[in-house]
């Protein structure tokens, strides 16, 4: 019994290693996924202190909009500016409307503002796309759906093209991002703002319009996450549950840190697809999925309370 | 004029630190247990009994429990749906360990099951805050949900991989399973209720609720007082974690009457959430005024269009209530952050004072 859960699992990874091959790659991708909807997280939360749950209704909303907006016959290229026009809407309306009345609330108030957004984002797509399951426009966008088979140690490993498009997307908005924050003068506002709220405030950075920003862009992560997922799985509100995902990583990373985020999610990615197929559905009856993040997350911030890449903690009275 | 409180003197600290120092309070709240305890069994119907007042009662003492480790220790859980599932699925093995023991002592011993599994997932609070600290409680949220579903045992081997809960009768009247009267349900849970608010209020009256309040406006400086954060926050998730198993067990056994696992999901925990803080935190009263909206309002939208005379079809009502829920719990933090129970000593210093304006 021992054997089997603690030896035989390495053994079977050395053994076949094809295989293990796979379930890395599988947990990769969804990996880096977890990573951009924990970049989103991290941006909001590092500008405004906000702990946006919307994040993952994001998602969701910008999927359901870029196929419903499909569906009514506007061709692919032209739905995508649109969708992003509806996120920049969004980040608007949620600035003015729930952003701006709340500004100087505890914590816990604005956390439970974005609840109420991801209820009203939830009823609000269920309106006016329906609540049924939809094929996401994958060819439609020209991402290719075949598959590569590789044959590294004489088995094969099935790597899908829709997954190479995925991590390709991930890893050039990602730059994009870092090259926006780090170079330009709107990226180094918002970095401000995560520094010192008051400072950044008294040398007439604008909260409001950083705040629009800040939720545009993740508007368009939400939206890229929303395309690379639903190619994977099909858009419908079940896809909200990967935003849960994406919390564990906030704790292994840190809530402020980007590159926390990254790592974390590839990690995490990684880790829960392991447990999963060599310990989870031979001895725990399957889809530990759904918790092991979280269990491995609490396990490494017992003795690293700050994540991986937080910031020191510093207390005082 | 009603609530002039001039004329009550205190001549000793008891009277000044008794539950009731103002003499109106206490007729308030004689007055609403009367209505609890005779008004609305005499009026009601057996759809209002169902609807509005039991589930009202239950949501209240689960908000109760987590307002408890929230609102007075300052820990935020996510989690409290998974606890009511402790707590249900301990009473539902209790009663077929032991089908002829009493349903409310069952109910009651669950609670300290649900007390440890709340200490354990509490554990880490001594290490972690803020909402490192609540995405760990969801990692309770989510575990425990699997347990649920996988552990077969837990749920007797069920085809259905339900609990359904058994007829079983106090003093020969049939109190749970599906002949037995709402109007019984409804005391069973109203005598629960009062019993547990009545204990948790003077709790959090007491040493254990100072403890649990410095912890929470800063934890540090409690400690240098010497308060142990160890005791005060364990203590505090042991609590709540105990009353909302209590209130997990009477939502399964007095309302629903059977339960699958994903009824203990993140939505009830939000749910909760939701009554903690719309009713507001560090508030008993808030509980039960911020359940009786979160519940009422579902019900009073789904009647609005069918009076109105507006023909709506079920799926488009059901989107339309969500989109309204999260509309207007947006709409009451902005108006009141402090939740309804500011609202309610907003006016009841009003009530002093008039009618004079000072």
């Amino acid at each position: 019994m021992l054997y089997d859960v603690l030896i035989d699992p390495f053994v079977q990874m050395v053994a076949v290693p094809d295989f293990f091959l796979q379930v890395i790659w599988e947990g990769f991708v969804s990996g880096v996924l977890y990573a951009l909807i924990a970049l989103g997280f991290v941006l909001i939360y590092k500008s405004s202190r906000i702990f946006n749950f919307a994040q993952g209704i994001m998602v969701v909303f910008s999927a359901l909009t870029l196929v419903g907006l499909h569906s009514m016959g506007i061709p692919a290229i032209a739905a995508v500016p649109l969708t992003l026009l509806v996120m920049y809407l969004l980040a608007m309306s949620v600035e003015r409307v729930v952003l701006r009345p709340l500004v100087n609330q505890p914590d816990i108030i604005l956390f439970m503002a974005t609840i109420g957004i991801t209820l009203f984002l939830i009823g609000f797509g269920e309106l006016v796309f329906g609540g049924e399951n939809k094929v996401m426009i994958t060819e439609q966008l020209g991402i290719p759906t075949g598959a590569f088979e590789l044959e590294p140690f004489g088995g094969f490993v099935l790597i899908e093209q829709k997954d190479v498009t995925a991590v390709t997307m991930a890893i050039l908005l990602v730059v994009g991002l870092l090259l926006f924050l780090d170079r330009t003068k709107m990226g180094r506002a918002i970095r401000a703002l995560g520094d010192d709220h008051q400072a950044a405030l008294s040398v007439g950075i604008s909260l409001s319009t950083i705040w629009v920003l800040v939720w545009f862009i993740a508007g368009v992560i939400a939206l890229v996450t929303g395309i690379v997922w639903g190619a994977r799985a099909g858009v419908s509100f079940a896809l909200e549950v990967i935003a849960y995902k994406a919390l564990p990583v906030l704790m292994l990373g840190g809530l402020e840190s980007v590159s926390g985020a990254i790592v974390g999610g590839i990690a995490i990615g990684i880790l829960e697809k392991i447990f999963e197929i060599y310990w989870g559905q031979p001895f725990l009856g399957g889809n530990t999925e759904t918790w092991f993040p979280f269990i491995f997350a609490l396990l490494v911030l017992l003795f690293r309370p700050q994540g991986l890449f937080g910031e020191r903690i510093i207390e005082r009275i | 004029m009603i609530f002039r409180t001039a004329g009550q003197y205190k001549t000793s600290y008891e009277a000044d630190q008794a539950l009731f120092p103002v003499k109106q309070d206490f007729y308030l709240v004689l007055g609403i247990l009367l209505l609890g305890y005779v008004v609305f069994p005499l009026t009601a119907s057996e759809f209002t009994f169902k609807a509005l007042l039991v589930p009202v009662l239950i949501y209240a003492l689960a908000a109760l429990g987590l307002n408890i480790l929230t609102g007075y220790c300052g820990q935020l859980s996510l989690g409290t749906g998974a606890f009511m599932g402790v707590g249900a699925y301990a009473t539902y093995k209790l009663m077929t360990i032991v089908p002829e023991m009493n349903i409310f002592a069952a109910i009651f011993l669950s609670g300290f099951f649900s007390a440890a599994v709340g200490v354990a997932f509490g554990l880490p609070s001594l290490r972690i805050k803020g909402f490192y600290l609540a995405i760990a409680t969801l990692a309770a949220q989510f575990f425990l949900v699997w347990l649920f579903e996988k552990w077969a045992w837990l749920y007797n081997y069920n085809a259905s991989g339900a609990i359904e809960v058994a007829t079983s009768s106090v003093f020969g009247i049939t109190v749970t399973g599906p002949t037995a009267l709402p109007i019984v349900q409804y005391y069973c849970v109203l005598i629960v209720v009062t019993l547990v608010t009545w204990v948790a209020i003077n709790l959090t009256r007491g040493r254990y609720g100072r403890m649990w309040k410095a912890t929470r406006d800063m934890d540090i400086a409690a400690e240098l007082v010497g308060i142990k954060l160890m005791t005060a926050k364990l203590t505090a998730f042991a609590v709540s974690s105990y009353i909302v198993g209590v209130a997990g067990g009477l939502l399964v056994f007095f309302w629903k009457g059977a339960a699958e696992p994903n009824l203990f999901d993140i939505p009830l925990s939000f749910q909760i959430l939701f009554i903690a803080i719309i009713g507001g935190l560090g508030s008993i009263l808030g509980n039960f005024l911020g359940a009786i909206l979160i519940v009422a309002l579902p019900v009073i939208l789904n009647l609005i269009p069918s009076t109105l005379g507006i023909p709506v079809d079920s799926a488009t009502l059901e989107h339309l209530n969500v989109m309204i829920v999260g509309a207007l719990i947006i709409a009451f933090l902005i108006l009141e952050p402090h939740g309804l129970a500011r609202f309610y000593a907003i006016i009841r210093e009003k009530f002093i004072l008039w009618p004079f304006p000072y």
